[in-house]
């Protein structure tokens, strides 16, 4: 019987397990890093509740443009949620005794909000403007994704800021025609990399000097 | 004093652990405090005032910097004639061709719906159970002057409801003289031909419009 409490054998032993903490530590960093970026934490494509379940997929579907709620999308920082007289614009008349709708009725007949859930709801310290997006070829479907097709509003984009880098680094990737900013249907990848650079360049956005990924664009 | 030695690593973990254990909480809430600054987005919700509301109606009887409305044919579509009001028979301000475009963008967004396109009263809604909208191209209606459509748009109009809220004053002005060229084209006279006929020898013609043509020619 030998002295020796280990064998040799226990030598790979010992330089396994030694690899097993390294290969588990960067695991458990890799692992925390992607539930960082998951949809589970990021809440992308999860459905929010919302005090009414309004559906975009509906009201698209009528052939309501989106400028018929979000009115100053094309003239503010902020695509502004509707009035309830927006709402009753139709609901005055069409479901007036849903009892879905039975919160709108109250809203508007006590002059109360309605509190929406916010779905897309960026950082304070991040400053964004809907207008100049709007104004210079980026379309709404873009960020927001086909609207049109969801029932219940979901965030469609981790809105990290390495996706919005994407196209400060390069817009040539994501404009499109002036005509067709509110066209959810339409791809900017549908058209050539010289249609693009054309329409960059007729839309007269500033590429040079890195000017587009300057801190105090967004963080100001 | 050797025992104190043997364990100074262990203690050092723990107090340690400790630290971070209790700094976890604070850096959160830093990390919380930077996305949610102590600043109203807008229309955030808000508990310091009783309806919720960070963004503060007017109070009664006040006007709001630059919101002094005076021209009385601008906003309200009625002028001054022998000291008697009416409604305005011109525009407000010169309508151009851009005036015109933007026109026809906004009535198919907030008008189409119930009214059609073309103006007839079909609109969407209106096929989904709404009260039929008018056609425009009933001899009452086209004998009005602007500032009647403009009255209608402000004040809203049976059914209608008021759209002041979503439309900005210049772009109803706008939808007004859209709504004027609707009805010229549905009831175009002999010498609009002259007119079109002159239009259209100067427009070059576009690669689709000939293109159509000739699909035209050969379903003859």
């Amino acid at each position: 019987m030998s002295s020796q409490l280990f064998t040799s054998k226990h030598n790979t032993l010992a330089r396994l397990t030694l690899l097993l903490f390294v290969a588990g530590a960067a695991g458990f960093l890799g692992f925390m890093d992607m539930l960082h970026r998951s949809p589970y934490v990021r809440y992308t494509k999860v459905r929010r509740e919302q005090p009414i379940p309004f559906s975009h997929k509906h009201h698209t579907s009528l052939g309501i443009d989106c400028r018929y709620c979000h009115t100053s999308v094309e003239t503010s920082s902020f695509a502004n949620i509707p009035p309830t007289q927006t709402c009753m614009n139709c609901h005055n008349v069409m479901w007036n005794d849903s009892p879905m709708l039975e919160k709108v009725r109250e809203s508007y007949a006590n002059d109360e909000s309605i509190e929406w859930t916010r779905v897309h709801d960026l950082p304070d310290f991040v400053y964004f403007n809907h207008s100049i997006h709007v104004a210079n070829g980026i379309g709404c479907s873009t960020c927001h994704g086909r609207v049109d097709q969801m029932p219940l509003m979901w965030r469609e984009k981790p809105l990290f800021m390495k996706w919005c880098l994407e196209c400060h680094r390069d817009p040539s990737q994501f404009v499109r025609p002036d005509d067709k900013i509110f066209d959810m249907a339409f791809d900017p990848k549908s058209q050539s990399q010289e249609e693009r650079d054309a329409l960059v360049e007729s839309y007269g956005i500033d590429t040079s000097n890195q000017r587009l990924t300057n801190c105090s664009i967004c963080h100001r | 004093m050797t025992l104190l030695k043997t364990f100074r690593l262990p203690y050092l973990f723990f107090g340690l652990g400790l630290l971070f254990t209790a700094g976890c909480g604070p850096l959160f809430d830093i990390r919380k405090a930077m996305y949610d600054q102590p600043k109203y987005e807008p229309l955030e919700a808000t508990d310091f005032f009783g309806d919720r509301r960070s963004a503060r109606p007017l109070v009664a009887g006040t006007v709001a910097q630059g919101h002094l409305q005076l021209d009385d044919h601008l906003y309200l579509g009625i002028e001054e004639e022998d000291g008697n009001y009416r409604q305005a028979q011109t525009y407000p301000f010169e309508i151009t061709a851009e005036d015109l475009d933007r026109g026809q963008e906004m009535y198919n967004i907030h008008c189409s719906v119930c009214h059609g396109k073309s103006g007839h009263g079909n609109g969407m809604v209106v096929q989904r159970g709404y009260k039929t909208a008018p056609s425009y191209h009933r001899d009452a209606l086209r004998k009005a002057p602007p500032g009647y459509f403009y009255a209608v748009i402000l004040n809203g109009f049976n059914e209608m409801q008021p759209y002041a809220h979503q439309v900005p004053v210049e772009d109803r002005w706008r939808i007004v003289a859209y709504i004027k060229t609707l009805q010229r084209s549905q009831f175009a006279q002999e010498e609009d031909l002259e007119t079109i006929q002159q239009f259209m020898d100067q427009v070059p013609p576009t690669p689709s419009s000939e293109h159509s043509a000739t699909e035209h020619t050969n379903e003859h």
